[in-house]
């Protein structure tokens, strides 16, 4: 099992530069010059320069690639171009705003997606399984920014329960966390549901309740357990799927976080600190895929010795 | 031959047409094809017309779903936007395709260092999470219908390649491959006499299924302000722009998002009940 994640976390570390090689490549897409673009039409063709070689991008790629992974291994993503801060410090300002919002978002899915999962499969066929597969359909379909508005036409300006927007107590904390869950919870659901009906055809659940095991044991401790593994990986999936789908909630609801930023760093044109949002992003990303992997050796110890 | 033969054909149509679901979706998808097509005939007005006493207009009386803050009619607008939504959405799915029947073919088929340095890419460009690499590159070439298309194309591209591939290493040990190999067709005739089409069906369905996420992509890009430009029609961009009358006129911000979830709920029943059809074990799932 050990060799496995050796052999796991090396393949991650070429994915990594990868990574970091892609989002550097998206500055050279960059239609014309992108200092200019920062700087806009009036600069002086000496300040346009002067940035130039202050950001480095008067070196050719791999030089520039090199330069960063290098000033990277010290924790240096450049200064932010209109704030002329530290990208990591406008990052770590940020980034517990984004990770609070996506671990609610995360905790709401799985234990939502997996309880109607569950109950869609112990009973398949039926009215609450009619309901749920629906519902599940129409939870993949909305967008998350349109669900968003919704729930804040309901909740903060008709029934005024939660706030508009902004961040400070829990309550502020409810409508984006629900907004960013509904489609994690659709495709839980529907992973549960199928992965445990099939697991419910297996001989061993037969067995379990032929000696008289309870339902409620056979599902949960027979047949659940056996079905995570592709639950896990869906679940490790939505994580991506919610850090994008931050960069919208964040947008709709205000949310001071590093979906914001990127936002906010576009519409600037400040490359640097785009470069090291999305970077921050795509790794953890990397991280959270890293873990999964892990996980399964241990939901599954026939995988540590592939 | 037998009358009652047994057809793959006729196996999955008689299939497909027992699910309503399924109809369901084909219905929304032919229904919004046609609205593409004769928006011009059926849209009340002209979609970009602005008429500034009309701003805000609630639902009902001339204007049917009411008008915009630019007093622009919601409904024409929701017909013409119809356009954005499948053009970007069909023309991005068709990059995808294009680039990933090649990569995943070319990895699938020839394996070794090719395999090897098409994965490794692949697998990069999937490290970055939903959205991030259509960000990436609309930040970067610019905004507008053409390059949300690429933008969008080349996020769905990865996700087909590594569906191609997975075909095509199950194809290429078949025996009829094997034969072909024997009597010395080359390998670009067998990629094309033989491989190809054995993995095309499954592949245009799970297009089917991408379309939706296309068209939520592109509906997101357009919401975040990097998507279609105006005074082009695009739901995600009219979403966007009603935000700032959320309180006081929900309609201008709300009924477009209606239009992209139902063409989204389409395309995913249309793509759920052709693969349904198509693999007989995920019938029942």
């Amino acid at each position: 099992m050990i060799s496995f994640i050796l052999k796991r976390l090396l393949l991650t570390i070429p994915t990594i530069f990868g990574v970091i090689f892609i989002v550097m490549l998206t500055i050279e897409l960059v239609p014309g010059d992108p200092v200019e673009l920062m700087l806009g039409e009036h600069a002086t063709q000496e300040a346009v320069e002067n940035v130039r070689t202050a950001l480095g991008l008067d070196k050719p790629l791999l030089t520039r690639y090199f330069l960063y992974l290098r000033n990277l291994t010290r924790g240096d993503m450049g200064r932010s171009i209109r704030e002329n801060r530290l990208v990591s410090q406008e990052i770590s300002d940020v980034w517990p705003a984004t990770l609070k919002l996506t671990i609610a978002a995360m905790m709401i899915a799985i234990l939502v997606g997996v309880t109607l999962g569950i109950f869609s499969a112990v009973r398949p066929g039926s009215c609450f399984d009619g309901v749920n597969r629906v519902l599940s359909l129409f939870g993949l379909s909305m967008p998350v920014f349109w669900v968003g508005l919704v729930l804040i036409v309901i909740f903060a300006y008709w029934i005024r329960l939660f706030p508009i927007g902004g961040t400070g107590s829990w309550r502020h904390l409810v409508l984006p966390a629900v907004t960013l869950s509904l489609p994690s919870i659709a495709m839980i659901s529907r992973m549960t549901r199928s992965s445990l009906l099939e697991v419910l055809k297996e001989d061993y659940i037969r067995t379990a309740r032929a000696k008289g095991v309870s339902e409620k044991i056979v599902i949960v401790k027979h047949a659940l357990k056996n079905a995570l593994i592709p639950i896990v990986t869906l679940s490790g999936l939505q994580l991506g799927q919610l850090m994008g789908g931050a960069i919208l909630t964040e947008t709709v609801f205000a949310w001071p976080g590093l979906g914001r930023l990127m936002v906010r760093a576009i519409f600037a044109r400040d490359y640097i600190l785009l470069q090291g949002a999305v970077l921050v992003f795509a790794l953890v990303f990397v991280l959270v895929n890293l873990i999964v992997d892990i996980s399964y050796s241990f939901l599954d110890p026939r995988v540590g010795y592939r | 031959m037998s009358k009652n033969s047994y057809s793959p054909m006729r196996a999955f149509l008689r299939h497909f047409v027992r699910n309503r679901l399924a109809l369901v979706g084909l219905g929304i998808v032919i229904g919004l094809v046609l609205v593409a097509i004769f928006a011009h005939f059926l849209a009340p007005r002209d979609p970009t017309l602005q008429s500034l006493p009309d701003k805000r207009a609630k639902p009902g009386g001339r204007f049917i779903l009411g008008a915009d803050e630019f007093g622009r009619d919601i409904l024409s607008r929701l017909i013409y936007g119809t356009r954005a939504a499948l053009l970007v959405g069909t023309v991005s799915i068709a990059i995808a395709l294009f680039f990933g029947i090649i990569l995943g073919t070319t990895s699938g088929y020839f394996s070794g260092v090719v395999d090897n340095l098409i994965m490794r890419t692949i697998d990069i460009l999937l490290a970055f999470p939903y959205l991030l690499l259509a960000i990436a590159v609309v930040s970067a070439i610019g905004p507008g219908v053409l390059n949300t298309t690429i933008a969008v194309g080349i996020w769905a591209t990865p996700g087909f390649a590594r569906i191609v591939r997975a075909s095509v290493i199950t194809i290429k040990e078949a025996d009829y491959v094997l034969a072909a190999k024997a009597v010395g067709a080359s390998d670009f005739r067998i990629i094309f006499n033989h491989v190809i089409p054995n993995f095309i069906s499954p592949v245009i369905v799970y297009a089917t299924l991408y379309m939706a996420n296309a068209i939520l992509v592109e509906a997101a890009l357009s919401f975040l302000g990097l998507g279609v430009q105006p005074p082009t029609p695009s739901w995600g961009l009219m979403v966007s722009s009603g935000r700032d009358f959320l309180l006081t006129a929900p309609h201008i911000s709300t009924l477009p998002g209606i239009a992209i979830m139902i063409t989204v709920l389409g395309f995913n029943l249309l793509g759920d009940g052709l693969r349904d059809s198509l693999d007989p074990k995920l019938r029942n799932l």
